[in-house]
């Protein structure tokens, strides 16, 4: 059994190469200068179609984790960490908080980006706890 | 504005489940049939009768068109026939849009049947769907989050912002065993105590087992109808007085606040439709998906502030015999849970507590109930407000 690939779009197309070629891509509305995770047609926040794709930082913070004790399939061997993080940027994404001990991860903990191979094809962005999580 | 139109306008006159649990050998729609003909027969009414159905869908048994189905299967015929599908807030919203078609003419009597086998009717193949295709299919699925694993997400923050225990979510799961242990139709009855649920194994931290809802089968219909025609019925109509939704994200992820949700409007709606608030209500039967989904709707519906949920409900409010009598069936936790059906259940729970017919359960003088259903992950949220009197 493998991991679960995401199925990608041609809207998406350019975060999938980003994650291959090791940048976090987003996209960034140039009539509000907001910007926004998922992608999407048109900005959430003001909806003009204006968006250009930047390279974000890779900095964030732990809005929320769990530590999967069961996992979904065989693929994913348990414990591993579910997290939401808030993107220096703004928005918010779901990752893996990895190579960490559960109780090393809290709310409020800093990370940073890394890209994980899903498959040949496919790498997706982790997050890995930056100075133990604490800003210093 | 608060749309006061429907108040008092229809009521609940029939109401039924079939037995819960395990039912091996028995189909969902076999089930969905079984609880619409007990909904009937306790309506006193001949199928004939019944010129509008609603189903919703069975993952153990999908259908192209369900509610089409089920009354092609009873041999109705109905001029409103809909099957939906909005997760645990399914059975909540149609009745708000039955409601509505009632009082616009579209159907005089509504017959609402649900029904899944999600114990004894999927695959291991299916199951590990029914998991991994909840969330977003490119930015949460491929993480593999769990069901409980979003849930947690909830809880975890919710402890991070006000110091909320795992204890205090235990509570929630404790009070409704000890309800279920009044309730000869729940799956599970025996009594457990803050103690056993902690040390039930982790499913996805803060979530240990027991604060996890069960698996089920099972059924369940009620009837509706105009208040004029209520009457006519055998037992006393039970009104719908108050509705109201509120639908915030469908992914996670996208929540803009993860530890407050939209019951908040749907219950302010709701409350403004009813002219009441939460400290008129006799008992109130919360969606308990997880524990932490009741502390939640706890705050968000006004019945302590926001922050305090954990307090109050490690104050035994909940229990039998508490302020606030909560899912006196046994809920999701520990009466049944066979997916989108599973809040069928507190609404017929909640029609035989205000006919006073609840047995060892029965919250004594129960004019008002509130009812509460979420779908999704706290995305999808309908409030109801039922009474004796219009």
């Amino acid at each position: 059994m493998s991991r679960i690939l995401p199925p990608t779009t041609a809207l998406t197309e350019p975060y999938w190469e980003g994650c291959k070629a090791g940048e976090l891509k987003l996209q960034r509305c140039t009539a509000c200068g907001k910007h926004q995770f998922y992608p999407r047609t048109l900005c959430s926040h003001c909806s003009a179609a204006t968006l250009e794709w930047i390279s974000a930082c890779g900095a964030g913070t732990v809005a929320s984790f769990t530590v999967v004790r069961r996992g979904i399939s065989d693929a994913y061997p348990a414990p591993y960490i579910v997290a939401l993080v808030d993107l220096a940027e703004g928005p918010r994404m779901m990752s893996n908080i990895v190579d960490a001990e559960p109780e090393q991860v809290f709310v409020g903990a800093t990370v940073a980006v890394d890209f994980s191979a899903w498959s040949e094809d496919i790498s997706l962005p982790v997050f890995r706890l930056t100075d133990n999580g604490v800003i210093s | 504005m608060a749309n006061q139109g429907l108040r008092g306008e229809v009521a609940i006159v029939g109401a039924a489940d079939t037995a819960v649990g395990k039912l091996p050998g028995r189909t969902p729609a076999e089930l969905c049939v079984e609880a619409a003909v007990a909904a009937m027969a306790d309506a006193g009414i001949d199928k004939s009768q019944v010129d509008g159905l609603v189903t919703c869908n069975a993952m153990a048994q999908p259908m192209l068109y369900h509610a089409e189905a089920i009354a092609e299967y009873l041999q109705i015929f109905p001029r409103y026939c809909i099957s939906v599908g909005a997760g645990g807030g399914t059975t909540f919203s149609i009745l708000h849009h039955a409601a509505s078609a009632i009082v616009t003419g579209m159907a005089d009597v509504i017959l609402i049947s649900m029904a899944d086998s999600m114990r004894s009717g999927l695959t291991r193949e299916q199951a590990m769907l029914v998991q991994s295709s909840t969330g977003h299919p490119q930015f949460e699925q491929p993480y593999g989050p769990t069901v409980p694993a979003y849930y947690a997400l909830i809880a975890q923050a919710h402890m991070a912002q006000y110091g909320t225990t795992e204890s205090q979510f235990a509570e929630i799961a404790v009070a409704a065993r000890a309800w279920a242990a009044r309730n000869p139709a729940a799956q599970m009855r025996e009594l457990i105590t803050v103690e056993d649920v902690l040390a039930s194994r982790m499913i996805a931290d803060p979530l240990h087992l027991l604060d996890c809802s069960l698996v089920s089968d099972g059924g369940s219909a009620i009837i509706m109808t105009s208040a004029e025609r209520a009457r006519d019925f055998p037992h006393d109509p039970v009104y719908l007085l108050g509705a109201g939704e509120g639908h915030s994200h469908e992914h996670i992820s996208q929540a803009h606040d993860l530890t407050t949700s939209a019951a908040r409007e749907s219950g302010a709606r709701a409350y403004a439709m009813a002219g009441v608030g939460p400290g008129d209500m006799d008992l109130a039967q919360l969606y308990d998906c997880f524990t932490p989904t009741v502390l939640v709707e706890l705050e968000d519906l006004g019945f302590c502030d926001k922050g305090e949920g954990g307090a109050f409900a490690e104050s035994g409010a909940l229990r039998p015999g508490g302020s606030l009598p909560v899912n006196t069936h046994g809920g999701l936790l520990s009466h049944c849970h066979p997916g989108n059906p599973g809040s069928m259940f507190a609404l017929t729970e909640s029609v035989w507590q205000l006919r006073h017919s609840a047995g060892e359960r029965q919250v004594a003088d129960a004019e008002l109930a509130l009812v509460h259903a979420q779908g999704g992950i706290m995305s999808s949220h309908t409030t109801l407000i039922l009474g004796r009197d219009r």
